[in-house]
């Protein structure tokens, strides 16, 4: 199965492999612009990036954790917004600013996640629902904070910090490929510790990780607020390009978009819900390009991923790989 | 090393366990029996901390445990296995064994090295060896046999070298052959010394073979307790087993053949 053959790549010492494979990746992503000096491409990965993080961060519950969260973008939201804020109305600098803001993901996770991770599956998935569009309605109705429906007013200011300049589009994009690459590591070495292994042991089963004296609220408070200190980074690297922060960011519909990317990409294997991203946003580009019912023409092939690769892009080719390799 | 005293429970009025007051000795092989719905199950639930009892006390080695939480439970030393193993299935059966182990040291948490953290592969290996699930350590654990499920669910308990270990039917579900290989396995354990061991089972040819004593629960409550022999010719067993209809005496994975045989 998919599963085993993805804990079987990762055997002890595999903290060097990830790393040179990061390290492989980054460099590709940087040299990109020098050969294909496309502004779409970069703004693509760019977008990519973002929502790669966010999704990864999802799976980080749904996949590893068994906890299908259907509210994640309040993460997505609340640390565009909080980085937003800080960086409109405190004047400080990107860095610190970045950092608030995931200290403020952190927090609501905390805070959501202790009230819902007693939860059983679908109470748990409707309660983040529930918190998500309580703060969705926090954002459109406190005008004055936040600019209500139109968003954070008078676009996000990016001063240079130790000579990068976000606002010049091939630091923003070199900055987002760090970020990915750094984000993607961290999140994978947090899924390989014993940590990640005692989240996998608590999505199987529950009941028989408790008779072994694992404390399953605290392990899954702690994925919870993990994954929203990510999801928070993607929020902020999306404000970042967009130069400021929508109410649709913490919308349902975000987080509608996290679980198409991560059922496309497949949630078995880590880097699944990445190649979901890169797919989806591609998709996304290209219909809203020829039709104006793009959600009718996304919606389909969403229900043909569904169908015809049931658990994702990734576990479809690791599968059929399998399968090649079964056979003599 | 384990003793219960007038331990109590009932669902909604119907009272599963009235006043039971056993005791077992460090280092003993017994074995609980009972009709369906007994309580004997509920018994362990009580034990291990699964499910509060409305009053009454449960002493390991002096010290009572009754009320407390199942996480603590075991780490005081009193190990379960299920009727129907409980396994983490998407792990090999090595990382399920390293994954308990990292538990009871308090390393579920650990975010710095990576799994397996390597001071528990002996640990895990001698268990596998010992009840022969080392061919399979890298197998996963949801694409294992009935019989080598039920054998890891036993592991998962044993692994954490516990004072005390219920084991709840070990040979349910499980042919005639795999049924005695299962319960040399279990005497084998308890011939291996250190373990106080209760175990739940219906198939009496089995129980009057290896137990060294015997308690049978009826409707919640101590119907007798003695060695074999004594079990054997007790009348009240007799009458439970007998005196009632047949269907109640059908276990769909024994038959009701060997309780009859027994007397």
């Amino acid at each position: 199965m998919s599963g085993a053959s993805g804990q079987r790549i990762s055997a002890p010492g595999s903290l060097g492999r990830d790393l040179a494979l990061a390290g492989g990746a980054l460099l590709v992503l940087l040299v990109l612009p020098l050969i294909f000096p496309s502004k779409v491409l970069l703004d693509y990965i760019i977008r990519v990036a973002a929502f790669g993080i966010f999704a990864t961060s999802l799976n980080m519950l749904v996949g590893f954790g068994g906890m299908v969260s259907f509210g994640h973008g309040m993460f997505f939201g609340g640390g565009a917004y909080a980085f937003g804020l800080m960086m409109q109305k405190l004047g400080v600098s990107i860095p610190v600013a970045f950092a608030g803001g995931m200290v403020y993901c952190a927090l609501l996770a905390l805070v959501v996640g202790a009230i819902c991770i007693r939860l059983k599956e679908t109470f748990f998935s409707f309660l983040t629902l529930a918190f998500q569009m309580l703060l969705h309605s926090i954002i459109i109705s406190w005008v004055s904070l936040t600019g209500g429906d139109q968003g954070l007013m008078g676009g996000i200011p990016r001063p240079p910090f130790l000579g990068i300049n976000l606002a010049n589009q091939l630091h923003l994009y070199s900055f987002s490929c760090v970020l990915l690459v750094a984000s993607l590591l961290l999140m994978r070495h947090i899924l390989q510790t014993p940590f990640g292994y005692t989240l996998r042991m608590v999505r199987d089963n529950p009941d028989r990780a408790r008779f072994l004296g694992i404390d399953i609220a605290r392990i899954r408070l702690t994925a919870f607020v993990m994954a929203g200190c990510f999801g928070g980074v993607g929020g902020i690297l999306m404000s970042l390009f967009v130069s400021g922060a929508y109410p649709e960011f913490a919308y349902w519909s975000t987080s509608g978009e996290a679980v198409f990317m991560i059922m496309m990409g497949g949630i078995h294997l880590f880097l699944g819900p990445i190649v979901g991203a890169a797919v989806f946003m591609a998709l996304n580009d290209v219909i809203t390009r020829f039709t104006e019912y793009h959600g009718l023409a996304l919606g389909i092939t969403v229900l043909i991923f569904a169908l015809v690769f049931r658990r994702g892009l990734t576990d479809f080719v690791a599968q059929l790989r399998g399968g090649a390799r079964a056979k003599p | 090393m384990l003793r219960v005293e007038n331990l109590s429970k009932s669902f909604g009025g119907v009272a599963a366990m009235s006043d039971v007051s056993l005791d077992f000795r460090a280092g003993s092989l017994t074995a609980v029996i009972g009709p369906n719905g007994a309580g004997k199950t509920t018994f362990f639930n009580l034990i291990s901390g699964a499910i509060r009892p409305d009053s009454g006390r449960v002493l390991l080695e002096g010290r009572d445990v009754a009320g407390l939480p199942a996480t603590q439970v075991v780490g005081l030393g009193i190990g379960r296995a299920f009727q129907v193993a409980k396994l983490f299935t998407s792990l090999t059966v090595e990382q399920s064994l390293i994954g308990a182990l990292q538990a009871q040291r308090h390393q579920s948490g650990h975010l710095w090295r990576r799994f397996p953290l390597p001071d528990y592969r002996g640990s895990a290996h001698e268990v596998m060896e010992l009840l022969g699930l080392h061919t399979q350590a890298d197998a996963q654990s949801g694409n294992l046999s009935h019989g080598d499920q039920k054998l890891l669910d036993i592991a998962l308990a044993l692994v954490l070298k516990p004072k005390v270990l219920l084991l709840d039917e070990p040979t349910a579900g499980m042919g005639p052959e795999e049924r005695w290989k299962m319960i040399d396995t279990v005497h084998r354990l308890w011939t291996l010394g250190g373990l106080t061991l209760i175990f739940i089972e219906h198939d009496m040819d089995i129980v009057f073979k290896i137990a060294q004593s015997i308690r049978v629960l009826c409707y919640g409550k101590v119907l007798a307790q003695g060695s074999p022999d004594e079990i054997r010719d007790h009348p009240a067993v007799i009458e439970a087993y007998l005196g009632v209809p047949a269907e109640s005496l059908d276990q769909p994975e024994a038959g009701g053949g060997p309780a009859r045989d027994a007397h």
